[in-house]
């Protein structure tokens, strides 16, 4: 599984990828992490605001922090698939 | 509404605290609980709601509404500058929407009255001159935040400052993926709306607290008037002033607000604490830094002048009606 956070690198967009690793690390999925900070391919997602959420190349959400809870919830949805 | 947290705030300033009645500090103490009190509860209260009318709209969703519209840029303008309210913005955003918007195809005037209208028209700002000054002056703010974004965002697209953007802008393609947010449930939004609006509290609280202590100290201290002089109604100067000091000062927008109402106490004219607030949440210098990577200079320097101006005339126009 591959799970990006877009965002210009600010606290929420670290904040969300330290939910997102922790999610996956309790739920054990295996899974490659990535920040994309380059504003073209951010745009390239749609997404308008930061930070987003991108789970194996489908956008998940955007312009919000979520909970490790809410976060292993779709991890679990997509891992499913 | 408030009786009872004033019966509380007495109750520990005169009973647990045993400061007598009177005196300089039981003025002091009693005005902080009382008002820290007050402030908390309308904050949530407004942030909640505004935070749950957004919940409705997107960026996205407004670029798709705008993109609609162009042949009508009057009313253009003015809906972008009511979607700017509603819709949630953080100044980390600020690129990403501006270069979306361009993309989609919305006028370059257009995208600045959503631009401007998005942190000017703030909610911890509207909910604390509510619990400050009432539902009066907390309206003037949002209508004067709204004109000063449809007026430059026109003043803006009639100057025709495309060549001033950068020109990476026109080039990026934007992807138009469909998030599965939209179907949310009315359970699961209210749920996210009480989750932002405590995230957010959380993130303002200090600032508030020490804008309503130092409020507190002057309430107790400083002579009502104290600052008539220097920044009354006779100074032709404190407006302009008062627009500059607030552009440095963006991060304590929470802290500066309550404070006001003691800056008006102290005889500070109600236009002059107005651009004050409106600078501080629209002139941002971080917001400025960020927009500096899509728009040239000049046309940064344009934005910085005309929104200024626009600020200034406000403060001056609500000077000459509330005094």
């Amino acid at each position: 599984m591959v799970i990006k956070v877009l965002g210009g690198g600010c606290a929420n967009c670290k904040k969300l990828m330290e939910n997102a690793k922790k999610a996956a690390e309790e739920l054990g999925i295996e899974a490659h992490f990535e920040e994309v900070k380059d504003i073209e391919k951010i745009m390239s997602y749609g997404v308008m605001r930061t930070p987003a959420l991108v789970v194996d190349e489908k956008l998940i959400f955007s312009g919000r922090v979520t909970g490790v809870e809410e976060i292993k919830e779709i991890l679990k949805k997509e891992a499913g698939k | 509404m408030f009786f009872p947290v004033q019966k509380f705030a007495d109750f520990v300033t005169y009973t647990v605290f045993k400061i007598p009645q009177g005196s300089k500090l039981a003025s002091a103490v009693n005005f902080f609980i009382f008002d820290t009190i007050k402030i908390f509860i309308l904050l949530f209260l407004i942030v909640f709601v505004i935070t749950f009318i957004r919940s409705f709209f997107s960026p996205e969703k407004t670029r798709e509404i705008l993109s609609h519209k162009k042949q009508n840029i009057f009313l253009a303008h003015i809906l972008a500058a009511l979607l700017g309210i509603v819709t949630p913005f953080c100044s980390c955003s600020a690129v990403p929407l501006f270069i979306g918007f361009v993309e989609a195809g919305i006028p370059l005037g257009v995208t600045f009255s959503y631009l401007i209208a998005a942190p000017m028209v703030n909610e911890v700002a509207l909910g604390l001159l509510y619990a400050n000054f009432g539902l009066k002056i907390a309206l003037i703010y949002v209508l004067s935040g709204e004109i000063i974004a449809i007026v430059s965002g026109i003043l803006i697209g009639k100057l025709n400052l495309e060549k001033y953007v950068e020109d990476y802008v026109f080039k990026i393609k934007v992807g138009n993926v469909q998030i599965a947010e939209d179907k949310k449930t009315l359970n699961q939004r209210l749920k996210e709306t009480l989750e932002f609006t405590i995230e957010l509290i959380k993130k303002v609280w200090v600032f508030v607290v020490v804008g309503i202590g130092i409020g507190a100290f002057l309430h107790g201290y400083i002579p009502t008037g104290a600052l008539a002089k220097i920044a009354g109604k006779n100074n032709p100067f404190a407006v302009i002033f008062a627009t500059a000091l607030g552009i440095p000062l963006y991060s304590n927008a929470a802290g500066i607000i309550p404070l006001v109402s003691e800056f008006r106490r102290l005889g500070v004219s109600m236009g002059t604490s107005l651009s004050f607030m409106m600078s501080v949440t629209a002139l941002s210098l971080p917001e400025m830094i960020l927009l500096r990577r899509v728009l040239k200079p000049k046309l940064l320097g344009i934005f910085v002048a005309i929104v200024g101006c626009g600020i200034i005339i406000t403060g001056y126009l609500f000077n000459l009606i509330l005094g």
